[in-house]
This record gives C-alpha cells, structure tokens and sequence, in this order.
C-alpha cells in the first residue's frame, strides 16, 4: 500500500462521513421544521459524489447536479455552513435564502447547482463544457442526474450535442433505482443504462455506486477522456435509504430492500477494504466521526443564529443592473 | 445614413459585437453553412468560422440549454431560434433556467445570453408557425423583451442585448426582414427600456410594438386626413416597459388604442390597456380600446389569415370608435 493511496482511502471515507453526518443532521432539522418545502437526502449514494470529487482538479473542472445536491455541494467545496443556513433559509446561506435545498450554488468552488427540473442540468452543463473548450481552461465537467431524468430529452439532445462538438463532459446517472415512487425498470427500454451511450457513439461505462473506489477509478477514465474532447456516459448504480423528500411515505418498497442495500452501504465497504489492507486505524475514524458530527453541529448553530432575510431583498439578485419590476406605476 | 434592410440591420449588429468582443458566439439551426434559415446570420461563418458560428442539431432544448450553460461559465452567446413557434420546445431552458439561475444562486450567476428568431405571423404557414408569442416571455421576471419594428431599431437594440448581463429575448418578424429603413453610419446603441415615439400628436395615442406599429403608423396617417392628430408609441422594448412615455402620452390626449398581433387573452396589449386604465383614470375621455388578433389558430387561407390579424383599418376603426366618431 502506498502513502498517496493510504491518504485517498482516509480522503473519501472522510468525504462520505462528512456527508452521512450533514444528511443525518439535515433530517432531523426537517423534522424539527427549521427546514420547509422539498428536501431530497443524499444517504446511500454517498460514494458516487466523494469518488468523483477525489478524481477531480477543482482548480479547473466544474460539476453540476440535479435536486438531491448537498452531497455534491460539499463534496465540491462549499461552506457547510452556507448550505445550511440556505435550508434555514436565512440571509447568510449560499443563495441568501432563496434557492433553498435544491438550489446551491457556489461558482467559487466551481459547483454550479442545484437543479429543480428534472434533467435540465444536462444541457446546461454541456454548455460549461462548451465554455471550458472555447476558453481553453483544459476544465472538464461533471453533470450527475438520476435514473428518472435519464429518458428526459434534455440528456439525449445534450449528449448528442457533447458529441457531436467533442466536449469534455462526463454525463454520471446516479441510478438510486427509484425516479421518486417509480421503479427504474418499469419506465426503462433498458436494464443497463450504460448502454444508451452507443445511441451517441460515446463511451459508455456501469459501475457499483456502493463502491467508492471503483467510481474513483472510473471517473479518472472518464475525465481523462473528456479532456481529449471524447465525452462520456457512466451509470452509478447505486441505492437511496431515504425516501425521495422528506415528504415521502415510501410505501411503494419494503423495509427489507432497503435493508438489504445497507449491508452494501459504501462507507462500510470501503471500511472493510481498509481493515482488509491494514490501513485502519480506529482512532483516525473516531476522529473523522468526530469532525463531521461537529461540522454539522456546528452548521447548524450558525444557520440558527443567522438572521432571516429582510423584506426588501425580494426584489434583489432578479437582474444584473438597475433592476425593474412590471405593474409599478 | 445608410438605407438597410432589417435582415441586414440584425447582421450587422452581430457582426460589430462579434468582432468587439471574442465571447460573443452564434448557435442555432442553419445559421452557419446555410447563412440562417432567413439569411441574417450571412457571412458570419465565413468572418469568424466554426468556433463562433455553429450549426446545431434540430434540438430547441438541448442547444438553447447549452447556450445559457456557456452563458454562466464566461460566454456571451446569441442563440438563434428558426422561429419563436420551435422555441416552445425550449421554455424550460429559458423560464427555468436562464430567468432564474441568478436568482437561485442568490445573484451568484450572471446570465449575459440573447435569444433570438423571428415571432408573430407570417403568410400562407397556418397555425404552428404564425404565432405571436411575446406573452409567453414578456411573463417572466428575470427576463429582457424587445422587439423592433424598423431596421434602425434592429440594429441598435440588438446590440444592446448582445451587451445586457441578462438574458434577453429579441422577436423579431419574418414579415419585416426585407423591410428597408435608415440606419446610422456610426454605432449606435438603442437603450433597452425606451419606447419612441415615431409620430407625435395631441388626439388619440396609439401603442404597438414590433410588425403592427407599421400599421398603427398608417392608421395616424389615415386619421390625419380626417384632421385627427394621433400620436403612436413604438414600444420597442416590452420587459422593461416605458411606462412613463405611455402615461405622459394619454394624459396629453386622453385616448388609447393598444395594437397587439397576438391573441387577447394575457397578451403584452392586455397588460398595457389595464395599465393604462389604472394609472390615467382621470385623464381618459373614453375607454381604453384594444385591437388584437382574433381569438383563433391561424388558418393557412390568405383572406382568412390577414383579417384574423390588427390591420390600418381595424387600428382606425377603434381610434375613431375611441372618439366617438362615425367610421
């Protein structure tokens, strides 16, 4: 076992710690409601974020994601504080409290949401990509999506266009197996998604969700590509514990499935990798855990000292300039 | 002065803002090798090649979302719808994405894209492609809305979107492309939020945006023969709108007529004629008139098609009915 590889093991275990604990803690606010509206918890699929932010150069590449963004948010970088005082909606979270769960945003860090609409982030992050080749930044861009949005046209006219124009742009469907109540299989021509890539001429690539090293290892592939102008497609398969939104009962599957992907849960896994390799060290998880459960503590303190939002801001951050509003005299 | 189409007017301000500025690039269907589908994109691949000027697939969607995606990364790109009508299929890119991703981000994302093709009715297309579709844009906050009626206007408002840090939407008319007008020598820029007043006069004040206020012009032209002295409002941008040129004006006449070419029902001259109802109550000697399109799909018949449109004569009908003269 090498340093730098010790070193990433402990990397991503403590990227998915990080994000296990701010979920856990984001749960519990909701249920508290400090925190309103459509909030789509990230538990599960914890390896498909922390494995791409590993294999990514922040400095140059960019990665764009659906609703379900607090995981990429910060695995990108981004303040944990900020994210939280934006789901307590107070003037100090990243969008000043009018983006909410869904929409985080940080282009400093180069995440650039946070999307509502189901599969509209994909051309939208092509477009980056276009960005990045014109400009000549030698930046790539990551676009995560899930089973559902993968039949939206907006992913086949954007993978199409990548193609077609060489943009370096990976294309990761996060496939939790549920578009909210819906089973992927029932709506899919498909059972490997990996496959609509040949449609496209692209490479296309499946690979295990729950395995954080295995998504690592696949998205160096995959942005090594994408800097030669070759965009690619990868399915992550991977699982949600949670319902779709807080809001969901989940009726539509058993306790005994989500059970049974628990025992592939992606911190445990790569945890066994690591004891396997001799490279645990009970102490430096301990303390991991720590950090992470302080994080979010600590998150939450500022969201909840944080002020809310001044009336007046409503008619603030609508336009670059000297801003307008229709039906004033 | 040089005398110029309004095809022409369009080409020419992108041209100058691509040549001003390197982040300034055009996509849309044919608007490259085959010179744009209504020829205002001409000579531009030729003059800055591939790289700027790019032919896309047939996917409103797809390339209008890549155009507001190179719109947050750095680029100022000009995204060439073939008509208004396609652009439905890519409300989501602009409605959801473009007019609300600064807003989202808390002002973190700046939007510096223009959405452009021609809007409003042709001749001989029928219902899918004569429609006029301001309302569905005019709508939304987060969204710049202009539309010129003479080649001048063309020219100097398109500039100004091409430099706006917001999305702006430009309606152009097929039935004006050919249209030939004066347009300065030296650049010019029209400011985006200012109507002009092409005609002026003391009796009757007529507002029409785009391709109508050719109508609304020979209306005034009309009535003057009668010796009534209307003065028309070329609203040029619809998102901001001049309210203050439209208010200063009925309070000086007393009178209004709104000219919208599109259907009544939540149209741009709807919204205008309940303005003007509720800020110059006290001025108004009669009620505010309304001249739109009939509430009907386009029919593909020429006679049918032109008399579901505003015309001169149905402009001068309701000037006169607005003034409680006879016809």
């Amino acid at each position: 076992m090498k340093a730098a590889d010790r070193a990433l093991y402990w990397n991503l275990r403590n990227e998915m710690t990080r994000i296990r604990h701010f979920e856990e803690t984001t749960g519990q606010m909701y249920g508290l409601r400090k925190i309103g509206g459509f909030c789509h918890l990230y538990n599960g699929q914890e390896a498909v974020a922390a494995g791409f932010s590993a294999a990514l150069d922040h400095e140059r590449d960019y990665v764009l994601t659906g609703y379900r963004d607090h995981g990429h948010a910060l695995a990108a970088g981004m303040n944990p504080d900020e994210i939280m005082a934006e789901l307590f909606g107070k003037i100090t979270g990243s969008s000043r409290g009018k983006g909410g769960s869904m929409h985080l945003f940080d282009p400093k860090q180069h995440f650039l949401g946070g999307n509502g609409i189901v599969g509209a982030q994909i051309p939208v992050a092509v477009g980056v990509a276009f960005a990045q080749k014109y400009q000549k930044t030698g930046g790539a861009v990551v676009v995560f999506f899930g089973d559902g949005a993968i039949h939206q046209g907006a992913f086949h006219e954007a993978l199409n266009l990548a193609k077609i124009w060489n943009l370096p742009a990976v294309l990761v469907c996060e496939n939790n197996q549920w578009g909210m109540g819906t089973g992927w299989k029932r709506v899919s021509a498909v059972d490997d998604f990996s496959l609509m890539a040949s449609a496209y001429g692209v490479r296309g690539e499946r690979v295990d969700g729950m395995d954080v090293l295995a998504i690592y290892d696949a998205a160096q592939r995959a942005l090594a590509d994408a800097r030669d102008g070759r965009p690619v497609l990868i399915e992550a398969r991977t699982y949600r514990y949670k319902g779709h939104s807080m809001s969901d009962p989940q009726k539509y599957r058993t306790r005994e499935e989500v059970d049974e992907y628990k025992k592939q849960d992606p911190i445990y896994l790569l945890e066994q990798v690591m004891k396997e390799a001799g490279l645990w060290d009970e102490a430096m998880a301990q303390s991991q855990d720590d950090e992470a459960e302080s994080m979010a503590t600590k998150a939450v303190a500022f969201a909840e000292s944080s002020a809310e939002p001044a009336l007046h801001t409503i008619y603030e951050d609508i336009y670059a300039g000297e801003p307008f509003f229709m039906g004033r005299a | 002065m040089a005398i110029m189409s309004y095809r022409e007017a369009l080409n020419r301000a992108m041209d100058e803002e691509m040549a001003r500025d390197p982040a300034v690039v055009l996509m849309g269907e044919e608007v490259a090798e085959y010179d744009g589908a209504y020829k205002v994109s001409r000579g531009l691949l030729d003059k800055y090649g591939a790289e700027r000027v790019l032919d896309t697939p047939i996917t409103e969607l797809g390339f209008t979302g890549l155009g507001v995606g190179a719109a947050i990364a750095g680029m100022r790109p000009i995204v060439e719808w073939m008509t208004h009508n396609f652009a439905l299929l890519a409300l989501d890119q602009v409605v959801n994405e473009a007019a609300k991703l600064r807003h989202m981000s808390g002002g973190r994302l700046s939007v510096p894209i223009v959405f452009r093709g021609p809007n409003g009715p042709a001749e001989y297309l029928s219902s899918q492609h004569s429609q006029a579709l301001a309302s569905y844009w005019v709508h939304v906050p987060g969204l710049k809305v202009v539309s010129p009626s003479n080649p001048a206007d063309a020219y100097g408002l398109l500039k100004s979107a091409i430099r706006d840090d917001n999305p702006v939407v430009v309606l152009e008319s097929e039935m004006l492309y050919s249209d030939k007008g004066e347009v300065p020598d030296e650049e010019t820029l029209v400011p985006i939020g200012t109507a002009a007043i092409p005609r002026t006069g003391t009796d009757i004040t007529i507002v029409a945006f785009g391709r109508p206020v050719k109508y609304a012009l020979e209306a005034a032209a009309t009535l003057q023969l009668r010796g009534i002295s209307a003065e028309v409002i070329d609203l040029r941008s619809l998102r901001p709108l001049d309210e203050p040129a439209i208010m200063a004006s009925v309070a000086k006449t007393g009178r209004a007529v709104v000219v919208d070419e599109s259907w009544p029902a939540a149209s741009v001259g709807a919204y205008i004629a309940h303005r003007i109802a509720s800020e110059r109550f006290d001025s108004l000697d009669a009620p505010v008139a309304f001249v739109s399109s009939e509430d009907v799909p386009m029919p593909y018949n020429h006679t049918l098609e032109l008399a579901v449109q505003p015309s001169a004569a149905k402009i001068v009908a309701a000037c006169l009915r607005t003034l409680y003269l006879e016809e």
